[in-house]
């Protein structure tokens, strides 16, 4: 597989594919130990107006040379999760509670300053927006620079080749040039090709994206999601792909979490959720990407707002935009929190719905409407 | 950059000349009375003509205009009673009131508004940004809201308040500042700074305030953009994201009011200057306009003018070393 994705990653753009990967790379040493763990976690937020619950007892794993995938609506914690990992929340204003370990190492309730050496070298992250998120006054090699220094003891030049190798490896061309320019004078997707450079300069075990492709064009997006596979094959770091985007997720996750207000909806490997999603939250994101070759224009968007998180509702969080509430007997999806569990026989993910038997909804009223 | 350089000489040249023609203008509309002033109390008509006639003032004005204006340029020559001055350009005149050439007076008193600004200018500068950039870490708490209430206070009370009341109880009743003087800095540079520490400090430390306000408000503009973040997640240290990150962002807004600021102390500092005693461009100009003083009038609007488009240019200029996306054309 490697060998295909070498080939694609700097040739002309192709749009991701509607369906899962099949079965990924070859099983990487140490596979099955998890480097990422992450265990109960919750995120909160005390405000004027109230505790902001932005994540609740999420957990998961992820070995290196892996790709976890957190699917989600804006306000679905999955940023706010990932954050948490890199220690970037304002201790003074943030409430963590459970348990990150990095390589073994607890991570929740360490110091800044501790902190401050695993970020960027240890893990790392690259931002959606690579045009707010790059110095706009401070040139691409400056940056670069700056980054492997803070983890690194060497000169300047040495940092600066090291700088311009690393712009080299994510496909920019002439990067010795182009190290002495600034943000501004590059394109979207060579700002995000910097902005990975800058990421992996350190050469850290894990990377999250947070929706790395979000703000690029399609014909880009395609090419980043190549570079990110490529460079994952190449140094067997773990990446964290938080996306909204399926498509994003179809083409790199091996694992995906589905989050709804705060929590973990689904979880289970690509093929899982994206093949035999159990809950209803994750039918509605399949069923409402649009169709481009079917005759069937029709869209099924997922009807309603997403919940405050100052106020969940006190059953599942999904209820009030669920159109299988009533299949479940006595109103328990208003009442009871459904919890995240393996729901039916066969080969599914863990899923957070009252249904009793999702799998027969969603081969007769679904998968249809799925493009 | 030669282009720009060009039309920003063009536009300079010609916001002094219509300033020049505005300030002459206004001097011959309104009631004044150069001759009159001279006079003295044994006037007779005959004696104002005669001394209108030594000043030039009986030719018509636009002859005296065209007569200032290619004094400005090439230089003209004075003859009064028999006497023959040269004065080369740029001529500025003599003063009607004590005879002096302009030039030479303002040249004279210049180097007290350059010691005054470049003191509190440093002081103003640095403290405002430091406690400003400071406050805007963490809005809300104790510190900042002392600061907050300290730049408001300051704001309601006159600088010339402040000054006197400093000056009166800290440089004359209890000594316990150096009573200020000017004396060149490359004479006796010791004598220099405690001459000048005085009104340093008071309007160093006034302006500060504003300062500190101008740097909260774009520090914390600053501190919550993106790329802050960034550098957070690449591990630096707080210091670094927040004086080198943050900073870098917030400080070019600063340096426009900074400029304009500079270049309006400049010129004059009149409160500054009378109350603490010092012979500066703001007490010229003040003098000139009391006695009527034609020459000396057009010459400290002409010094303004002048620093002010300098200024303004070295901002502009600035700026595009502070901001790389500003390109000069």
């Amino acid at each position: 597989m490697s060998a295909a994705v070498n080939e694609a990653a700097h040739s002309a753009a192709h749009t991701p594919a509607g369906g899962p990967r099949p079965s990924r790379r070859p099983s990487h040493k140490g596979q099955d130990e998890a480097f990422l763990v992450v265990d109960d976690l919750s995120v909160q937020f005390p405000t004027e107006d109230g505790l902001v619950k932005a994540v609740q007892n999420v957990s998961y794993s992820l070995p290196l040379g892996r790709t976890l995938a957190i699917v989600g609506e804006s306000g679905s914690g999955k940023s706010v999760s990932s954050m948490a990992i890199m220690g970037l929340h304002d201790p003074k204003r943030t409430i963590i509670t459970g348990s990150i370990t990095l390589g073994g190492e607890q991570i929740v309730g360490r110091s800044q300053d501790d902190m401050r050496k695993i970020r960027g070298q240890v893990a790392s992250i690259i931002f959606q927006d690579p045009q707010s998120s790059l110095h706009p006054y401070f040139t691409v090699g400056w940056q670069l620079r700056e980054a492997y220094r803070e983890h690194h003891q060497v000169s300047k030049s040495v940092a600066h080749t090291r700088a311009i190798e690393m712009l080299d490896r994510v496909g920019i061309p002439h990067p010795k040039r182009r190290a002495d320019q600034y943000p501004f004078e590059f394109s979207g997707g060579m700002r995000q090709r910097a902005m990975i450079a800058m990421a992996l300069i350190n050469d850290p075990q894990l990377i999250i994206a947070d929706e790395p492709t979000t703000a690029l064009d399609v014909t880009v997006q395609a090419q980043i999601l190549d570079l990110l596979n490529d460079l994952q094959a190449e140094f067997g770091s773990a990446i964290i792909m938080i996306t909204h985007d399926l498509a994003v997720v179809a083409e790199v996750a091996d694992d995906v979490m589905v989050m709804y207000g705060g929590r973990a909806v689904e979880h289970g490997t690509a093929e899982q959720v994206l093949v035999r999603p159990n809950h209803p939250y994750t039918w509605g994101l399949l069923q409402s990407i649009p169709a481009v070759s079917s005759e069937q224009a029709e869209l099924y968007p997922i009807k309603g707002n997403p919940p405050s998180l100052l106020s969940l509702p006190p059953g599942c969080s999904f209820a009030p935009r669920c159109p299988y509430v009533d299949r479940v007997p006595d109103g328990k999806c208003r009442t009871d929190l459904p919890e995240l569990i393996s729901r039916s026989a066969g080969d599914h993910g863990l899923s957070r719905c009252h249904l009793s038997n999702p799998d027969a909804i969603f081969a007769a009223e679904v998968e249809p409407r799925i493009a | 950059m030669l282009v720009y350089i060009l039309r920003r000489l063009a536009s300079a040249i010609s916001v002094v000349l219509v300033t020049i023609v505005i300030s002459f203008g206004l001097f011959f509309v309104a009631p004044s009375d150069p001759a009159g002033m001279l006079c003295g109390v044994k006037c007779t008509p005959a004696r104002v003509a005669e001394i209108e006639k030594s000043l030039g003032l009986d030719k018509p004005t636009s002859e005296q205009f065209a007569l200032y204006m290619k004094g400005l340029v090439v230089g003209r020559t004075y003859e009064s009673g028999g006497v023959t001055r040269e004065c080369p350009a740029p001529c500025l005149g003599f003063s009607f009131k004590n005879d002096q050439p302009v030039l030479g007076t303002l040249i004279a008193r210049l180097p007290v508004n350059l010691s005054l600004v470049f003191g509190a200018a440093l002081i103003f500068l640095i403290t405002g940004v430091t406690v400003g950039s400071l406050a805007a870490k963490r809005p809300g708490t104790t510190g900042d809201r002392a600061l907050v209430g300290t730049t408001l206070l300051m704001s309601s009370v006159p600088y010339y308040i402040i000054a006197i009341l400093v000056f009166l109880y800290l440089v004359i009743q209890v000594p316990i500042l150096p009573r200020p003087a000017y004396v060149s800095p490359f004479q006796n540079p010791g004598a220099w700074i405690a001459g000048m520490i005085t009104p340093w400090l008071v309007l160093g430390i006034y302006s500060s305030t504003s300062y500190a306000r101008y740097s909260r408000g774009s520090m914390i503009e600053s501190l919550s953009e993106d790329y802050v973040r960034t550098a957070r997640a690449k591990g630096l240290s707080d210091r670094r994201v927040t004086f080198v990150h943050a900073l870098r962002a917030a400080i070019t807004p600063v340096m426009t009011i900074f400029g304009l600021d500079v270049a309006g102390l400049l010129v004059s500092s009149i409160f500054t200057e009378k109350i603490f005693g010092l012979q500066g461009l703001g007490i010229t100009a003040l003098q000139s306009l009391t006695n009527y003083d034609l020459p000396l009038i057009m010459g400290t609007v002409i010094v303004g003018a002048v620093v002010l488009v300098i200024m303004n240019f070295i901002v502009d200029v600035l700026y595009s070393v502070l901001d790389p996306r500003v390109r000069l054309v």
